[in-house]
């Protein structure tokens, strides 16, 4: 398989001022001592690569860094270290203003989480649609308005709807003008970022199946970000699951959810509600996340939420290892693969997935 | 089931809102009851009702909204008819209500701790005092660590999760014998839903609390209630135990609604959509049945007013043509 995108050790933090400790922080500066800020490790050294014509699943709870991470791969938000590769091109240098107008900008589309914040309620459903192939396709006239019918069909909006605003438009009408702007341009990943979040179950079907519909078509590469594991289930091929800036588990996406091997995929998948009849295992996380501020880079982030908690777990922070086709990053790995797959020879650390 | 078990019995609930485009038929004839100890769950898509239901029970619709006709049945009190002095009473101490948004419900410029602690001065009779022990006991009941400190935090300092327990403890603070849950869950994680539904479970059982828990996820409630009742633009059209309802749904409505929940498909192709979408509430031809406009099992009958057929123990379905027994849904047949 061909690789589309490429993260290597992709780390954005962002510095967090104010605080207890602004006075502390004021004294030293006037003192000429050094300044040194607090900083929010939002997404921490995350590798993985997206193949073509491939789904990805990203999973998190909020506040885990799924956005940051995605806003960062978009090239929407600029990283702090790390090195971001579409095909062979290097875009992680490069700032995000300047990649606004980069000629790969169409290659990258997103499609954001409430079609009704995100499309510019004062732009027709045609204005919206249209915007992106002016800016990245120069395309006018004639040409413009067949384009945006084109993709408007594809996405099955009725064309009398073009000329309507968002507000004027149903919330599944909107999910698909925002999906028919992202793919407009034809790009080669689609970005989802809880693209049925908002909408009830019966048009959130109608807006999945159109998904796979346009990638059976397109042949496009997804990166499908939501916290429903039951959709991430049906729609995606391979599955990342995110705590707190790190990427604790990943491999395909049904084998993931049937049996779970990080605790914190199991807290997930048991948490997930199913329909009765069903057996559900209670395991229930106790307290708050760690703080993402200044995390200390010994400690497992996972560290006293786990049910595990072990003493190794605060003297030596879990790499992300691998076995097989899938990865965990947990001291305790073993014990679930060698329940259920059998001894692992040698398990390795891998900076990849 | 007899009258004396019932907690709380809604009769032919009708609500009505005007609006500058015309009156808007917002509930319709709605029934249903909880008895003491017991969770039912209203399940609906966005604009059912749920919610304006919950809000004629407490007695707190917008101004815009009239109760048309109906009775809510709190004991031996008609909450409709009763004088704001008798409301004044129930409310907060007997029935309260967890609201969906728990940052927008909590008031931003007062610590959490002394939101809890009216409850108590104003319920209890707590003298002021007093009150604030027993709400940093109420913030350690609901789980949230370090309530001494906690209770001086203002809204915005916590997290959703823990604006949620804090919601929680003003509803349970009086020891209510009714709790409206309205979403208590929608916007938090899954692994925050999950131990936030067994807290109020947990303190449901303890109390003896009857308990209306209102959502749009039908694998989440089949779970927490015993009973569901599932609603259709302003109409109850099937009320049945969890158990019947999953096993044999007979409105179609309601079939479809489970075909079309993820959780019950293998794969993305078998999941059906719902065709067609609401009706229009505003619209003075609105059919008997507000669903046979998408039914694909319309009758001639489908004219007249609603049915309301018991067709099993406590299993009510509003439906001219129900779908039969044993009649497997959607899916069932698609894979055979």
């Amino acid at each position: 398989m061909t690789v589309l995108l490429d993260l290597d050790h992709v780390s954005k933090f962002f510095p967090v001022g104010g605080g207890p400790n602004q006075l502390a922080r004021l004294k030293r500066r006037l003192s000429g001592g050094a300044e040194r800020l607090s900083k929010v490790y939002a997404v921490d050294n995350v590798s993985f690569v997206i193949n073509k014509g491939e789904t990805v699943g990203l999973v998190g709870e909020s506040g885990c860094g799924k956005s940051t991470l995605v806003r960062a791969l978009t090239r929407l938000l600029d990283v702090t270290d790390g090195s971001i590769k579409l095909g062979a091109r290097q875009l992680a240098l490069k700032p995000a203003r300047v990649f606004a107008r980069d000629r790969d900008r169409a290659r990258i589309q997103m499609v954001f989480q409430d079609a009704g914040d995100s499309i510019n309620p004062r732009f027709t459903a045609f204005d919206a649609i249209a915007d992106s192939l002016r800016r990245l396709r120069h395309i006018r006239g004639k040409a413009l308005k067949e384009r945006v019918e084109t993709v408007a069909s594809q996405c099955g909006l009725p064309l009398a709807l073009l000329s309507r605003f968002p507000h004027q438009l149903s919330g599944g009408q909107r999910a698909r003008v925002g999906i028919a702007r992202a793919i407009a341009v034809e790009p080669d990943l689609l970005v989802l970022d809880e693209p049925t979040a908002a909408l009830d179950v019966s048009v959130q079907v109608v807006i999945l199946q159109l998904l796979q519909q346009l990638k059976r078509d397109l042949g496009m590469s997804y990166l499908f970000v939501s916290h429903d594991l039951s959709v991430v289930r049906l729609l995606c091929d391979r599955v990342m699951v995110m705590y707190l800036g790190k990427i604790v588990e990943s491999g395909p996406a049904r084998t993931v959810f049937e049996r779970p091997w990080h605790p914190y995929t199991q807290a997930l998948v048991a948490a997930v509600p199913r329909f009765a009849g069903e057996a559900t295992e209670r395991l229930r996380l106790k307290g708050e996340p760690r703080s993402p501020i200044d995390p200390d880079p010994n400690v497992c982030r996972f560290y006293g939420r786990c049910p595990i908690s072990a003493s190794d777990c605060k003297t030596k922070a879990p790499a992300l290892r691998r076995f097989g086709n899938r990865h965990v990053a947990c001291h305790f790995a073993e014990e679930f693969v060698v329940q259920r797959i059998g001894p692992v020879h040698e398990a390795q650390a891998t900076p990849q997935i | 089931m007899t009258a004396a078990a019932a907690a709380l019995r809604v009769e032919r609930l009708s609500v009505e809102f005007r609006t500058r485009s015309g009156l808007v038929r917002a509930l319709d004839n709605v029934s249903f009851s909880v008895r003491k100890g017991e969770t039912i769950a209203l399940v609906g898509e966005s604009g059912s009702g749920k919610s304006v239901t919950a809000y004629a029970i407490m007695g707190i619709l917008d101004l815009a909204g009239r109760v048309t006709n109906g009775q809510v049945m709190f004991g031996e009190i008609d909450l409709l008819a009763a004088s704001p002095k008798q409301l004044a009473a129930v409310r907060g101490r007997q029935i309260s209500m967890i609201f969906q948004n728990p940052r927008t419900a909590l008031n931003p410029i007062r610590p959490v701790g002394r939101q809890i602690a009216d409850v108590f001065i104003r319920h209890a009779k707590v003298p002021a005092r007093e009150a604030s022990g027993q709400a940093i006991e109420m913030l350690r009941a609901v789980g949230i660590t370090d309530p001494a400190r906690r209770a001086s935090a203002y809204p915005f300092e916590l997290s959703g999760g823990m604006c949620q327990r804090v919601m929680i403890a003003i509803a349970l603070a009086a020891k209510p014998s009714l709790l409206i849950a309205d979403e208590p869950t929608t916007g938090l994680d899954v692994t925050t839903q999950a131990v936030i539904m067994d807290l109020i479970a947990d303190l449901a059982a303890e109390l003896g609390m009857a308990t209306i828990f209102i959502t749009h996820d039908l694998a989440l409630a089949s779970q927490r209630a015993t009973r569901i009742a599932v609603m259709h633009a302003g109409h109850v059209v099937e009320d049945a135990p969890i158990a019947d309802l999953f096993a044999q749904p007979r409105h179609p409505y309601t079939a479809e609604l489970i075909a079309a929940t993820p959780d019950s498909a293998a794969s993305l192709d078998e999941l059906a959509a719902i065709p067609g979408s609401l009706p229009d509430l505003r619209r003075s031809d609105l059919p008997p049945c507000r669903y046979s406009e998408r039914c694909p099992r319309k009758t001639e009958h489908c004219a007249q007013p609603l049915p309301q057929t018991a067709v099993g123990a406590e299993h009510i379905v509003a439906c001219w043509n129900p779908l039969p027994v044993y009649a497997p849904l959607k899916r069932a047949i698609g894979a055979s």
